[in-house]
């Protein structure tokens, strides 16, 4: 894979203000020290698994494997880690890696508020201070999150520019890092932004694919046949995906939000309705007009509604080695409810869109096929949201 | 070669920046004539993004009124050529990679060659990804501009040595916006660009009145002022070209 430079084939590099460039050269040093460093290796296993809760639970989904009578399907659980969400497993590493550096206070942006939790609670953990930047309209969609943080310590500050989304909350925690470095680290919450972001969320994320392929091959003796994300930015998927690039058989398949469709507007599905451009630190494909100006996205999930795609991806589909496809927000909730009712498993809505697809391709497929879907994070957070969608108000 | 440098040959530069189409090309044009009628002596044209992630809430709000009021790359060229009719002094742009980059790099410096404009400051690409538009602005004749952070350190002399038209000095940490206070070493930054290369270097971010000004010129060739102005457009919106003009004047004769 070619990722020199931080690179991934035209994709990826580090397009930002000249004011934070050492700041990326210090933390790609420092990054390459550590991750060979045994003692920082030891410290951040020992924090995966006696904090967070690893490994996660491969789970076969019998009953829901059954009612969709084709492919066998497992559930990789992410959604039972500690803060209940993937989100852990990058920002445990990222946060001791900036205390090893030395820093004293992490920024972070957040969506659905599930890395901004994983943030300030790594902070509280590691005696932090954290400031979490949220796009103001998803403060409004995710409060119960916002209180999270809040309850760890954490300030949060709503982003009222632009969308007031997490492509705000982005550009808004880049602002705030390029006011103070010295003792701050960004810890970027998917697999974009300016090199080396990109790779360290991936290798920290990867610990997702190294253990649901040990797993699958102890429980089923092969690999699966295809292996399912959702896709915002991209970092639990390249995390599901990682260990498998090699492995040709293995259909890797990365779930966009849709919104309302791919032919509307209001959608988020950058790599089928986006183009090549440059934009918070990486080139990738994103959502924009004709003269490259960020399109407003949307989707009914906080947590994918993000204009751009982590650099990787997009090489993974240029290259054809991944596919990327639509999930509408009407097919997400249907799923949500699916999984909840056939497994008393509440995804979270992210995640949603990663079982939708599931339920499509797996009655296409053989009895004997095995598809790893990755349940991102779990669901309580999103309740009152599709309690509204369907036009019930539960609280307020 | 660009006519950058004759922005620089009359003494210390005054180096206004403004939003094209906030809130109209009409009112923007008439700011600009105003401007170089009273002394600006190189004019920062900045190209509206929807994203400026090295803008402080001032500029980032300009930015929305011009897009918001259907401004679009392809109008802004028109909208220079037009201006190059009697505006005689150096123009740069001010933009972000993506608009430079979905234009077409070739494309949009053709048309900077066309219409006169000199050089292209794009603060989201750093040293490390200059290669990306340097060889179509050298075809073209297009100066990119070095941007030089307080926190640059040992990268300045590698900055130095490649830059052209002018070094673009960032005065302070984070984002543009008026500051009451710049700590930066700006002096010291300078000497060392001074050791390898001979280029102008003009200091911006945060500059907004005339004994900053006048400070800030004396360690440099040059003083950008941003926010400032576009504070004056967003009160005094199509009627901005007389207090823009008037702040103009005291601001070059504070620059020494």
């Amino acid at each position: 894979m070619s990722d020199k430079k931080g690179r991934f084939g035209v994709h990826g590099g580090q397009y930002i203000p000249e004011t934070l460039m050492n700041a990326v050269i210090e933390l790609e040093k420092e990054y390459e020290h550590y991750r060979n460093d045994p003692d920082f290796v030891r410290e951040l296993d020992d924090l995966l698994s006696r904090y967070a809760g690893r490994p996660s639970l491969l789970y076969y989904a019998d009953k829901l494997t059954k009612t969709l009578g084709g492919a066998k399907i497992y559930l990789k659980r992410e959604d039972l880690n500690h803060t209940g969400s993937h989100k852990i497993n990058n920002v445990l590493g990222q946060a001791l890696l900036a205390k090893k550096m030395g820093k004293t206070r992490l920024i972070a942006e957040t969506g659905a508020g599930q890395h901004g939790v994983a943030t300030a609670t790594a902070a509280a953990l590691l005696g932090m201070e954290c400031v979490v930047f949220m796009g103001e309209e998803d403060t409004k969609r995710q409060a119960l999150n916002v209180y999270r943080m809040r309850l760890l310590g954490a300030k949060v500050v709503p982003v009222t520019s632009g969308t007031a989304t997490l492509k705000d909350a982005v550009s808004e925690a880049m602002r705030e890092w390029t006011t103070r470095i010295d003792d701050t680290h960004y810890c970027l919450g998917s697999v974009m932004g300016p090199h080396p972001f990109p790779t360290i969320v991936r290798d920290f994320q990867a610990v997702i694919s190294k253990e649901a392929r040990e797993q699958i091959l102890e429980y089923e003796g092969r690999l699966p046949d295809a292996v399912i994300a959702c896709v915002g930015g991209g970092s639990n998927a390249i995390g599901s995906f990682y260990n498998f690039i090699g492995d040709e058989g293995v259909r890797l398949i990365g779930c966009e939000a849709a919104g309302r469709g791919i032919d509307t507007f209001e959608t988020a599905a950058t790599v089928n309705t986006g183009r090549l451009g440059i934009f918070h630190g990486m080139k990738s494909y994103f959502c924009q007009d004709e003269f490259g100006q960020i399109a407003p996205v949307y989707s009914i999930s906080a947590g994918l509604d993000y204009p751009g795609v982590g650099p990787e991806h997009a090489y993974l589909h240029d290259i054809g080695r991944a596919e990327y496809v639509p999930v509408t927000d009407d097919e997400a909730v249907d799923a949500f409810e699916f999984l909840s009712r056939t497994e008393g498993i509440i995804p979270a809505i992210e995640s949603a869109h990663a079982i939708a697809y599931a339920m499509k391709l797996a009655p296409t497929m053989d009895k004997d096929k095995i598809i790893i879907v990755t349940v991102s994070g779990r669901g309580d957070k999103d309740c009152a949201a599709i309690a509204r969608y369907r036009g019930e108000d539960i609280y307020e | 070669m660009s006519d950058i440098a004759s922005a620089f040959s009359r003494g210390k530069a005054f180096i206004p920046f403004i939003t094209c189409g906030d809130p109209d090309l009409e009112t923007t044009g008439r700011i600009v004539r105003e401007m170089a009628a009273k002394g600006a002596d190189l004019i920062e044209l900045g190209i509206p993004f929807s994203d400026p992630t090295a803008e402080g809430p001032v500029i980032q709000a300009a930015n929305i009124r011009a897009l918001s009021g259907g401004v679009t790359t392809d109008k802004i060229f028109d909208f220079v050529a037009e201006l190059r009719r009697d505006v005689k002094i150096p123009l740069v742009f001010m933009t972000y990679a993506n608009v430079v980059f979905s234009y077409d790099p070739e494309r949009f410096m053709a048309r900077c060659c066309e219409t006169g404009v000199g050089g292209i400051i794009i603060p989201d690409l750093p040293f490390e990804e200059k290669d990306e538009f340097q060889p179509v602005c050298r075809q073209y004749g297009v100066d990119l501009i070095s941007l030089i952070a307080p926190t640059s350190a040992d990268r300045i002399a590698m900055i130095a040595k490649e830059a052209e038209g002018f070094i673009y000095i960032v005065s302070s940490l984070g984002v543009t916006g008026m500051r009451s206070e710049i700590t930066t070493d700006i002096s010291a930054i300078v000497s060392v660009i001074r050791e390898n290369m001979s280029v102008p270097c003009a200091v911006g971010f945060g500059i907004s009145t005339p004994e900053q000004a006048a400070k800030m010129s004396s360690f440099a060739d040059g003083v950008i002022v941003g926010s400032a102005i576009v504070k004056q457009i967003a009160e005094h919106g199509r009627d901005s070209a007389a207090p823009v003009g008037e702040f103009t004047a005291k601001m070059k004769a504070a620059v020494i």
